[in-house]
């Protein structure tokens, strides 16, 4: 199947790895992945903290540079659902956004919906022998409704033990530019989601998203935690040859810039 | 007894304050996870029939607000017809007047009151104080409150921030000043702090002839009103005064007695988490020879007509003030109720007190950021209220007025730099070559990120450019 890459501009700037995670990964399940380079962002940003004209343009960036594909796959559940959830409401009815989008957001996936629903695959062959935490991201939860999706993945990879995050479906706190609006409420909620992960006894706490694990992984980085992230890309794509999955030097929130 | 919230600073401001208090972040841990596992019980265990009580029960609500005009003619006739009186408030200042006026009219210097939002939205007791009219609070909650001149800080449990023994400090200190004092030996078992509230509340029920209420429901075909409670108190004042004065705002209508059948079912099990309500009182106007021999009943506008015509906004009139979403919102138990500056806190607040005041004041333009936008107050609200929906809405406003200059030339920039590949490209290598000197504490606005968290170590390269480079090397 040939699948077009929706990177996002956080993966992209800030996560590279994630990315270069998704195409070993859909590549190893036999499939051709394109980056169609006139991408930028979904507009995410802007619409959530109410600038919803640039947030339109972005969405008619997106539908010219996917229109065509036959499916899109994005790296973050958050920017999933922007496209699919919130790009129907952007158009006028009966505009030619809006008709673009009701023809294109079907075919807008999650990584992890990707690979179950589409591709009918929940081992992907993936080696990671660690023991992961992994905490359902709230547009992932409850906008995309992933469910079991990722734990089934997660569950089939060799080596990996998944354990329970108490209060697993309480947000984290990230929330974009609440992060900054509301940094002492934000921060609250992150440290409660990091002890609540720290306190699984896992090595690694697993995200759809970057943006949330950005946020918990820099409060387990400041309180030394000993606790590293990764997103989920990155742990289905690692195999028994890949290169260890942390190198001893490496920092623990930013694993997935290094690799 | 005239604590207000005018003063409060903005939403971030006072949860900065919020945040760092134990004894509160304690209080509100404990009794926000407490209903909300017994919601999450009562509710999980009606399986699919709790979506379609939740579609019947928002589809009521938007009908009969789509319908207003009509069914609040009916309110006004079904009323009078049983021998009560109607009055039209357009305002808080208007009906703070009626009701000064009726109570005045009653010869009697003390009201009773039963717990009512719409009472503390126009600051009733403010005004009945100013004319010399002393009112009393007898829902346990709100007595705690105002014993301790203190402000709700929850729609459901006012004073769901204190601990049961700072009450017993309050009771002790202040229920003297107000009737029957506490009991010197009184301990904070709450049956013994609930006995203390019983023996001063009882005398106030039985020596006080005029009553001030709000209601759950208003009947329009029946004219009958209904008010939902736990603990007896609002019986008492809905049966013994004489005089019964019942402030209503005008989204408080279902169409027909049948419709009840609904919302006693998504009301107690959203809000106190219970199967059935223990004290539903119903009364019809006036019944000779039983209860309060005279009835008005003051409908309240105070903003929702301006609200009606949104129509996204208008969706947080069909809020039946349960408080599910209160006890579920991640951002309340945090900050507590008293951070959303208004007797209406949580995410229900952060999206009815900006739109019923007009968008005016700094604390009402901060509300609507007051959410990360995880959507679980959606998912609990009764009605299907989309909150995150009507939050966004009203960030689009705020972000088109005036001010907030440093982030609309953030999102301006920002906009910039996404505006094409290229521009994208071009702010990715000069953020790589910029690399090793990015501070770990940094100023301003992202001074809010770098306070508790670190800054991820920017790559060597985008992703853009490796797939590039990787094509490159291909070809």
């Amino acid at each position: 199947m040939r699948i077009a890459l929706f990177i996002t501009c956080v993966n992209d700037t800030l996560f590279p790895g994630t990315g270069r995670a998704v195409v070993d990964l859909l590549e190893r399940l036999g499939h051709e992945v394109v980056f169609p380079e006139g991408q930028t962002c979904c507009g995410q940003m802007h619409y959530n903290t109410g600038y919803r004209r640039p947030a339109a343009k972005m969405a008619v960036r997106f539908v010219q540079t996917f229109g065509d594909a036959d499916a899109v796959v994005v790296p973050s559940a958050s920017c999933a659902a922007m496209v699919r959830e919130h790009y129907p409401r952007l158009g006028q009815n009966g505009s030619r956004l809006s008709r673009k989008v009701a023809d294109l957001a079907p075919r807008v996936y999650d990584l992890t919906e990707f690979l179950v629903d589409v591709l009918d695959v929940t081992d992907v062959g993936a080696y990671y022998p660690h023991r992961v935490a992994y905490h359902p991201t709230c547009h992932g939860l409850r906008m995309l409704g992933l469910g079991d999706r990722p734990y089934r993945l997660l569950r089939a990879v060799r080596g990996l033990e998944l354990v329970e995050v108490a209060q697993a479906t309480e947000c984290c706190g990230f929330g974009g530019t609440f992060s900054v609006k509301n940094g002492d409420v934000s921060s609250a909620m992150g440290a409660d989601k990091a002890r609540h992960a720290v306190d699984t006894g896992a090595e690694v706490l697993c995200m759809v998203d970057n943006s949330c694990l950005m946020h918990v992984g820099g409060i387990l980085e400041r309180q030394r935690s000993g606790m590293r992230v990764a997103h989920i890309a990155e742990i289905l794509a690692h195999t028994e040859t890949s290169a260890p999955a942390v190198p001893p030097t490496a920092s623990p929130a930013t694993e997935g810039a290094r690799r | 007894m005239s604590a207000t919230f005018l003063g409060i600073p903005p939403f971030p401001e006072a949860a900065h304050t919020a945040v760092e208090d134990s004894q509160l972040r304690h209080n509100l841990r404990k009794a926000t996870h407490t209903i909300r596992d017994k919601r999450g019980q009562v509710v999980g265990e009606l399986g699919d029939d709790w979506s379609a009580l939740r579609s019947e029960g928002a589809a009521i609500k938007e009908h009969t607000l789509r319908h207003l005009d009509h069914y609040l003619e009916q309110v006004e006739e079904a009323v009078q017809r049983a021998g009560g009186t109607v009055h039209w408030a357009s305002d808080a200042a208007e009906a703070n007047e009626i009701v000064t006026r009726l109570v005045q009219d009653t010869g009697q210097s003390d009201v009773v009151k039963v717990k009512s939002m719409a009472t503390q939205e126009i600051e009733l007791n403010q005004a009945l104080e100013r004319a010399g009219i002393t009112a009393y609070e007898t829902d346990l909650a709100e007595l705690i409150v105002q014993l301790g001149d203190d402000l709700p800080s929850h729609i459901l449990v006012p004073a769901i921030h204190l601990g049961r023994a700072q009450i017993r400090e309050i009771f002790l200190q202040h229920m003297a000043e107000w009737g029957v004092p506490a009991p010197e030996e009184l301990t904070d078992d709450p049956r013994a702090l609930a006995e203390a509230a019983r023996v001063h509340l009882r005398e106030r029920f039985l020596s006080t002839r005029t009553a001030i209420s709000g209601a759950n429901f208003v009947v329009a075909d029946s004219g009958t009103l209904v008010v939902l409670e736990s603990e007896g108190n609002g019986r008492m004042c809905l049966t013994l005064p004489e005089t019964l004065i019942s402030v209503v705002g005008i989204e408080k209508i279902v169409p027909t007695f049948d419709d009840l059948e609904v919302f006693m079912q998504l009301l107690p099990r959203s809000s106190t988490g219970e199967r059935m309500n223990p004290y539903t009182s119903m009364w019809t106007g006036v019944t000779p020879g039983d209860g309060p021999q005279e009835f008005h009943l003051v409908l309240l506008d105070n903003g929702r007509t301006d609200v009606l015509g949104d129509t996204v906004g208008r969706q947080a009139l069909r809020c039946i003030r349960c408080s599910a979403c209160l006890n579920t919102c991640p951002v309340y138990e945090r900050a507590g109720g008293h951070a959303y500056g208004s007797v209406y806190p949580g995410p229900i607040g952060a999206i009815l007190t900006p739109q019923l005041q007009g968008m005016s004041s700094e604390v009402d333009k901060a509300l609507p950021y007051a959410s990360s936008l995880c959507g679980a107050c959606y998912e609990v609200c009764p009605v299907a209220i989309d909150i995150p929906e009507v939050l966004v809405h009203l960030r689009e406003q705020v972000a088109e007025g005036p001010g907030h200059t440093g982030e609309k030339a953030m999102m301006a920039g920002a906009e910039a730099a996404l505006s094409s590949s290229a521009r994208l490209d071009a702010a990715q290598r000069a953020a790589s070559l910029a690399r090793g000197a990015v501070p770990q504490h940094l100023p301003g606005l992202a001074g809010n990120w770098t306070d508790t968290r670190s800054v991820p170590e920017i790559p060597e390269e985008s992703f853009r450019r490796w797939w590039k480079k990787r094509g490159e090397g291909r070809s």
